[in-house]
């Protein structure tokens, strides 16, 4: 019998792997370049904090009550409001230009705010983006309760009896959406680069008839896999660091973890998405369909099941259960941990074996996979 | 011309359709994503876990957490005991936010003085921690009004409030018209660009420029194929979004079409440029990838557009998806006119004609 594993031919092969890598800059670009410029992307692109939306107002009462709520709607930090007549804010709502529309009502200021009636107003909001429907339905209201309690007071009635609520974010108190969805995005990116890195490796060898020379060769499919794997992994803990570096120091989100925690958690899901990737490889044979499979297998799913972005528990069950399936989930709730709570191990834990699964599923499914024949 | 183009445009779909394999991969990808992202895509918060801890011995906070745990967003009530409970449950994730009433807290309400509630939540989820927090308010407020009503103290006026195009905000109507411009964007780039980089590392690519085509006449011969399955998936797409989940159609579908054909368009021009300057596979993947993710993040999908910084808003303007997706969801809700579908279609035309002409010259010069 053979030994199972020789190192000098290991190395000899990782040698061939990193020439290989090295020569083509594209590999380079993408463990480096693209990182960085992703991560900005998602910085300053994703971002769920609706700062200033702009509204439409249309007065159709100029009395003083009317001017005076129309003021507190300017002077809302959340709002940018505009000024027009009915039919030309409609035609911006429909063009997506303004997000909302406060009607002043004709008798606005006759009608007042008597106990028990409704407002003299009407707010329409943008439907087709409900995210920020919801935010402007909450800011037009709270300028209405600041301006009524004003009014009030003004009057010299008493302000009806209000609960006040102290709301407090944990881990990040100005609540920037950007805190979270930094961390979430590394993984993401991650996840893209893993699948860039190895979905087309095995795939060119058996398109290009390389893989015919190596099976000529005593190579063993231990050696053949490790070889696929470990110059990748180098490669992908390098984007990792980067990553990190720039959300770090670049972005300036916080980062609370430990460097060893970071790199453990990393690593477990570099294999596993690194193992899918060559799983789809191995699978395909052939560079076309393994691009595509891989698009589609690594980003959009990522992006939408991950709950990077979509609150998991939010999903209906059967959609929960496939989420379990995605080993970004896991790895979004530690970056997200690592970023903004610290090495809480509770958490970090049982994301550590759910990846390691995952890590030994993909790996264990393209070693059986791979058949050191031709057909 | 077109006589020339035709043997090239057949060829092609039999290398894409021949393939079981390849045929799978056009079709199965956009089932799953149409199965899984509709439901997937919602910034609601439902079925959350709501810590409470409950100081205050009185009846008003037994009455108040009674009626939290009867909403929708949460599904569970989670009664912690003391700081170190609350602590546990925020930091390990098991509830998204949590409310602690005060020890004088229902005393406070008898008495007419304005008593407070904390809320804390996990910062690592703000965006449903403040969707979550809206309703929190909404029951707080909801109950004032009938504590109120029941006595003399003047009480809060509400605001009326309709929302435009899609009156109960349901998410679907919101995603699925995106889908359209967002699940096509793979295959009609990979089919592009790929099958251009296939054949320069095949070596087959010389062969092509031996025959009586120009480099003009092939790049409209990888174009077409790519767009009809562009079309076909956009079409599976449409049809799922109003007959299985049922999001009404309100514009004109020749409208949309026409819209749709500069989208795929310009996506076509994004791929043949990217093919022209790869030399393999490899590179070609890479540069769909570099294309694509940004692509979708700056659509406007995910994130507002308006939230993102002024210099990004500008990148944003030459990005195909941000553009058709506007369209999309017009024509879908809003019955969108012919001036506005024009007015953000012309933004594709100006692309695709700026991608194509990149990639003619860059191909020409290679060749040189």
């Amino acid at each position: 019998m053979f030994p199972p594993l020789s190192l000098r031919r290991l190395v000899a092969l990782c040698r061939k792997e990193s020439l290989q890598i090295l020569r083509d800059p594209s590999s380079l670009l993408i463990s480096v370049a693209l990182p960085l410029v992703m991560l900005v992307i998602f910085g300053y692109g994703l971002n769920l904090d609706s700062s200033r939306i702009r509204v439409g107002l249309v007065m159709q009462d100029d009395g003083g009550d009317a001017r005076g709520f129309a003021s507190q709607l300017d002077g809302s930090p959340y709002l940018d409001v505009v000024t027009g007549s009915q039919a030309e804010m409609t035609r911006q709502l429909v063009n997506g230009k303004i997000r909302g529309m406060v009607v002043m009502a004709s008798d606005f200021s006759h009608r007042g705010i008597g106990p028990g009636g409704e407002a003299p107003f009407q707010v329409i909001t943008d439907g087709a983006e409900p995210n920020t429907a919801n935010f402007v339905e909450n800011y037009v209201e709270g300028a209405w309760r600041t301006w009524q309690r004003q009014r009030a007071a003004d009057h010299g009635h008493a302000s009806p009896q209000a609960i006040e609520v102290e709301a407090r974010f944990w881990f990040n108190p100005s609540a920037k959406s950007r805190n979270y969805l930094i961390p979430g995005s590394i993984t993401i990116i991650m996840t893209v680069i893993g699948a860039l890195l190895t979905s087309l490796v095995v795939a060119r060898e058996w398109e290009r008839g390389t893989m015919e020379a190596l099976l000529a060769t005593p190579m063993r499919r231990s050696e053949f896999l490790l070889c696929k794997i470990l110059p990748y992994y180098a490669l992908g803990i390098t984007s990792l660091l980067v990553c990190v570096g720039a959300a770090i120091f670049v972005l300036h989100v916080p980062f609370r973890g430990s460097l060893a925690a970071l790199l453990l958690m990393g690593s477990a899901f570099l294999f596993s998405t690194l193992g899918m990737g060559l799983l789809i490889s191995t699978l395909t044979r052939n560079q076309f369909n393994a691009a595509q499979a891989a698009l589609n297998a690594a980003f959009m799913p990522a992006m939408m099941l991950s709950g990077f972005i979509y609150e998991i528990r939010s999903m209906p069950p059967f959609v929960q259960a496939v989420t379990r399936l995605i080993p970004a989930r896991y790895f979004v709730t530690s970056m997200q941990t690592l970023f903004q709570a610290g090495d809480v191990w509770s958490v970090l834990g049982s994301d550590l074996v759910r990846l390691t699964i995952a890590a030994v599923f993909f790996l264990g499914m393209t070693a059986r996979k791979t058949r050191r024949r031709l057909d | 011309m077109f006589r020339r183009i035709l043997p090239l445009v057949i060829k092609e779909l039999q290398m894409l359709l021949g393939d079981p394999g390849g045929r799978r991969l056009l079709i199965m990808p956009v089932v799953l994503q149409l199965l899984l992202f509709p439901a997937a895509a919602t910034l609601e918060v439902k079925n959350n876990v709501l810590a409470v801890l409950n100081q205050d011995g009185g009846a008003a906070s037994v009455e108040l957490i009674q009626r939290l745990s009867l909403a929708q967003a949460f599904s569970k009530v989670l009664r912690v005991e003391g700081q170190a409970g609350l602590t546990a449950a925020i930091e390990g994730q098991e509830a998204l936010l949590a409310v602690v009433f005060p020890p004088d807290f229902s005393r406070h309400l008898e008495t007419g003085l304005n008593p407070s509630v904390q809320v804390i939540l996990d910062g690592r989820r703000s965006n449903s921690g403040q969707i979550a927090l809206g309703y929190v308010n909404h029951i707080l407020e909801t109950y004032q009004r009938e504590r109120a009503d029941a006595g003399t103290a003047p009480k809060p006026v509400p605001i009326a409030v309709r929302h435009w195009f899609n009156p109960n905000l349901t998410y679907h109507w919101f995603v699925l018209p995106s889908l359209v411009a967002t699940i096509t964007t793979a295959s009609t780039l990979i089919v592009t660009s790929l099958s251009l980089a296939r054949e320069r590392e095949h070596g087959t690519f010389d062969q092509l420029l031996v025959s009586p085509l120009t480099p003009e006449l092939i790049m409209i011969g990888k174009a077409i194929p790519a767009m009809l399955v562009g079309t076909v998936q956009g079409t599976m797409i449409l049809l799922a979004g109003i007959f299985i989940y049922g999001v009404p159609f309100q514009g004109s579908a020749f409208l949309l079409y026409a819209s749709m054909f500069f989208y795929l368009l310009a996506l076509v021009g994004f791929g043949l440029f990217i093919s022209s300057i790869c030399a393999t596979q490899q590179q070609a993947f890479l540069g769909v990838f570099c294309f694509m993710m940004p692509a979708v993040l700056l659509s406007g999908f995910s994130a507002p557009i308006e939230n993102m910084p002024e210099w990004l808003q500008l990148i944003t303007w030459a990005d195909p998806l941000r553009h058709f997706i506007v369209v999309v969801k017009g024509v879908f809700l809003k019955d969108m006119g012919a001036m506005q579908v024009a007015e953000h279609t012309l933004p594709l035309l100006a692309i695709a004609a700026a991608t194509i002409t990149a990639a003619a010259v860059s191909f020409r010069r290679r060749l040189a």
